[in-house]
Order: structure tokens, then sequence, then C-alpha cells
């Protein structure tokens, strides 16, 4: 059924995360993007991404997040920054650095491109290409020199996990050598090809002990030159991680098919019937679908949130994650303390084998070229 | 927090930009992990924000515009700013 009540909570969305594509010359184990991987055939062309962007800044979008899949994949990426750009937008390239020439870098900057973040999957170049299934490394310290040099912001981002989670303090010397504005180590999400794997990529508890007091020091050192924004596995916290700052709040996300989508995840969510930019308008799909209205504001949440004095803060916390592991999008996320399904999580930690699995690498058959 | 001086030169901080939204009818400042409304106060002081006009200036070219524009608080408007990591000044 379609919701079509007024929704007086819903305001104008502030970003667009624009997942031009799935293709990718990295294979990383923990990727975020789902196992079936939209082809190339199936991604939406340079003219329907240039009116996607012109619908979201007349929606209100101000910031454009172009990502993927390896977004330098999609050989119109100028003429989509400058289209971004050109509304007014803040552009933000999302990217593993593959591709990312200075030669390339420029024309964009000269086109709008307004800030860069760069992933990194380990502290040294034997770890980062091992997690990556490439070599990858090498071509990530020259990209990020080249952002350097044309003096745009940088935002270097990894991913933790068993894997790297005891390189924190090396990756963070790394983040400072590449000259970052901001560090984000943000511990693996469980959704996609992460969730595949989330048995060999959990973090023990002595992992994060052991992280936490060097990420503290080196924040509090690096304060005024290098931002570190510290993200830790949910599965070890009492309270879950905020949704989006609220489902269909700030954010919309547009998959490399057109579907729309209110959570980067949320194709996992297969209960929910998503849209697509191809048989219907953004604002019509921000304001008005089933999908961006199911868990919009705070009507639909369960016990024992409906209660919680926390609900402000964390929304119930992951729909995703309540539907991965329950099959109910809308409990209340098993992270929570106070969910009845957190024996789930406690079961998961619990058996975390003391030899990590085989990592099952990102399949992808399609070079960047 | 020490204050701005009359004749430092603010300008906004790399990778922070100012653009007025026509969706939502006010001046947004922009930067890589978010969005933030400044007052109306705000943003006529950062229009102003080129790296080389100095606060006294910014201030008397404030006074011709408007009435009432005190030194002092366009001193206060930029030192929170600075706080916010808005503007910056060598
Ligand atoms: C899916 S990637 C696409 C862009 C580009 N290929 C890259 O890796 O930077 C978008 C961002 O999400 C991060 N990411 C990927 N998988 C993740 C996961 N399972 N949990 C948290 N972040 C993840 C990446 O590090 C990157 O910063
Ligand atoms: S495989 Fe790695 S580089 Fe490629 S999209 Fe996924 S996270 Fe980004
Ligand atoms: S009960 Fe719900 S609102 Fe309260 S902390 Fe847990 S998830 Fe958040």
């Amino acid at each position: 059924m379609e919701v079509t009540a007024h929704q007086p909570t819903a305001q104008p969305p502030l970003g667009m995360l624009a997942e031009l594509t799935h293709r990718c010359p990295l294979h990383c184990p923990y990727c975020s993007n789902p196992i079936e991987l939209v082809t190339r055939e199936n991604e939406l062309s340079t003219d329907e991404w240039l009116d996607v962007v012109g619908q979201a800044r007349e929606l209100g979008v101000l910031q454009v997040h172009l990502s993927g899949g390896e977004p330098l994949a999609r050989h119109d990426l100028p003429v989509l920054v400058s289209r971004a750009a050109d509304l007014g937008c803040y552009v933000n390239l999302v990217t593993s650095g593959l591709g990312l020439t200075e030669e390339r870098l420029t024309d964009l900057v000269d086109r709008g491109l307004a800030h860069v973040q760069l992933s990194v999957q380990g502290a040294d170049a034997e770890t980062a290409n091992r997690i990556a299934g490439v070599k990858a490394h090498a071509h990530k310290l020259k990209a990020a020199q080249a952002v350097k040099e044309l003096d745009i912001p940088l935002t270097v981002n990894v991913v933790l996990h068993r894997a790297n989670h005891h390189q924190v303090a090396d990756l963070i010397a790394l983040a400072e050598r590449m000259g970052a504005d901001r560090l984000e180590l943000a511990n693996t999400q469980y959704y996609g090809w992460g969730l595949r794997n989330r048995s060999a990529l959990m973090p023990t508890a002595e992992q994060l002990a052991e992280a936490e007091p060097i990420v503290r020091a080196a924040t509090e050192r690096l304060r005024d030159t290098m931002q570190i924004v510290y993200v830790v596995a949910d599965y070890y916290s009492p309270y879950p991680k905020p949704c989006m700052y609220g489902w269909g709040s700030r954010q919309l996300t547009v998959a490399p098919n057109g579907d729309v989508l209110p959570c980067p995840a949320a194709s996992s969510i297969t209960t929910l019937t998503l849209d697509n930019v191809r048989s219907r308008n953004l604002a019509d799909i921000w304001y008005r679908s089933a999908a961006f209205n199911a868990y919009r504001g705070e009507d639909w949440l369960p016990d024992p949130c409906r209660g919680c004095s926390r609900k402000g803060i964390d929304f119930g916390g992951c729909r995703c994650q309540a539907f991965l592991l329950t099959g109910d999008a809308g409990a209340t996320d098993p992270v929570c303390s106070l969910s009845p399904d957190r024996g789930l999580i406690d079961t998961i930690l619990a058996s975390t084998p003391s030899e990590p699995p085989e990592l099952v690498m990102r399949q992808n058959t399609i070079k960047v070229v | 927090m020490s204050m701005i001086g009359l004749d430092s030169a603010p300008r906004l901080r790399r990778g922070v930009r100012l653009t007025y939204d026509k969706t939502r009818e006010t001046h947004v400042l922009l930067f890589p992990e978010g969005v933030l409304v400044p007052n109306k106060t705000a943003a006529a002081v950062l229009e102003l924000c080129d790296g080389v006009a100095t606060v006294a200036e910014i201030a008397a070219e404030l006074g011709r515009r408007y009435e009432g524009v005190r030194v002092e608080d366009v001193r206060n408007v930029l030192t929170r700013l600075e706080e916010r990591r808005v503007v910056e000044w060598k």
C-alpha cells in the first residue's frame, strides 16, 4: 500500500549519495556494496544522471557525494561534477584513488570539485594490497599528493576490521604523512560483502581496547591539524548508531541503476518497495514514497524505543541491521542492550573465531580503463 | 579564545563555501562534513571575508549598509566563526 498521508516531519534533504557505478578495480572484502552488483548495462546514462542532479538541487540537496563502486570508472564524471557545482552544490568525490591522476584531478577541481575522500586499506603496501586484492596502495599515495598539490581538502577514510585494526597508530601516521585534513577510522558496517565476511572481519575485544587510548591521544594531539572521526564497532556498544539521523530526514542515495534509497544499505531490506528515478521524480519519491515514509518520524517506533529517552538520539538504530538480523526492519536495532533481540549480537560476538576464517574477496570482472 | 584584531583580514577556511539556497531562502555554509546555516548578521559578515578586507574595513562597509553596526559585534561574530572552523586569518 502506498503511504500518501501528509508527513509533517519531512524536510528537504541536505545530501545525495550518488553511486554512479558498482564497477571497481578493487576487491575489498568489507565492501558495503551489495553482493548482487548492478552491471554496466543497467547503469543510468549520462543524461539521466544530469537530470537526477538537477532534480536533487531543486529538491534542496546541497551536498553531492559522488561514489560507487569507483566513480572514476565513469567517463562522464567531469560533466556530472560541473553540473552539480554549477548548481551550487558542494561536490565530494569518494574514491579508491585508482585512476585519480594529477591531470584528471586538475580538470575536476577546475569544474568545481570541492573535496576528496580517499580510502586506504592498510598502513603499509603489503597489508593494504592484500585487503584490496590489487596493488593499489602506491596509487593512493600518489593520488593524495595530487590532492594536496591542488590544495583542496582531503579526508582519508579507513574501514577498520580484524585484519588491520592493530594498525591504527600507523594508519594515523600515514594519514598525517598524506596531509589529510580529516581522518575517518570507521569500523566495518556489516552489509553486502562486509556481512558475508563478518566472522573474519569482526575485531576482537582486545583489538578495540588496544586501539581506544591510541586514537584518543592522537585525536587530542592533532586537534588543530587533522580531525579524527572514530566509529567503533557497534556490535560492541550498548546502544546502536543513529540511523541516517532519522530515516528520510537528511540524505538520499541513488544507486547505479536509479533506485532511490533512504540509506546506502537499504537495498538489503527486501520488504521495502524501492522507487526508481526512471519512473518517478525525486521530489515525489522523497516526500511521498512508501520506502521513505516507512520509518520516518517517530510514529512507527516499536517498544522499547517508543518510551525511551534516547529515541531522539538514535531513532531506534539501523533499519538494515534490524532487518538483516531479526527479519523485521521495524524492530529495535538488535545492537541495543534494551532490545529483546540483543542475544543475537552476543551470540555472534561469543562465536568470533580465535583464528579468523579466510576472506571472501569482492568479485569484480571489470577493470577501470 | 582570543578576539580577532582590527587589522586582521579574515577569509573562509579552505574547503568551506558560502552560497545562497533558494529552496530554504537562506545563506548556507557548506563543508565536507555538513551544512551550517549562518544567521543574517553572520552571513553579511561572511560575504565580505575575502582575505583582503580587514575587520575595520568590513565593519565600515556594513555600517554603510545597515544601521547601528558596531565593530565589537563584527569581531564577536568572526571570533565565533573561527571557533566553529568556518573562517581563519593570519
Ligand atoms: C563503497 S565505497 C565507494 C567509493 C570508493 N570505491 C572507495 O572505496 O573509497 C564508499 C565509502 O564507504 C567505505 N566503506 C566501504 N565498505 C564499508 C563498510 N562495510 N563499512 C563502512 N564503510 C565502508 C569506503 O571506505 C568508502 O569511504
Ligand atoms: S571494493 Fe573497495 S574500493 Fe571498491 S567500492 Fe568497495 S570499498 Fe570501494
Ligand atoms: S530502546 Fe530504541 S531508542 Fe532506546 S536506546 Fe535502544 S534503540 Fe535507541
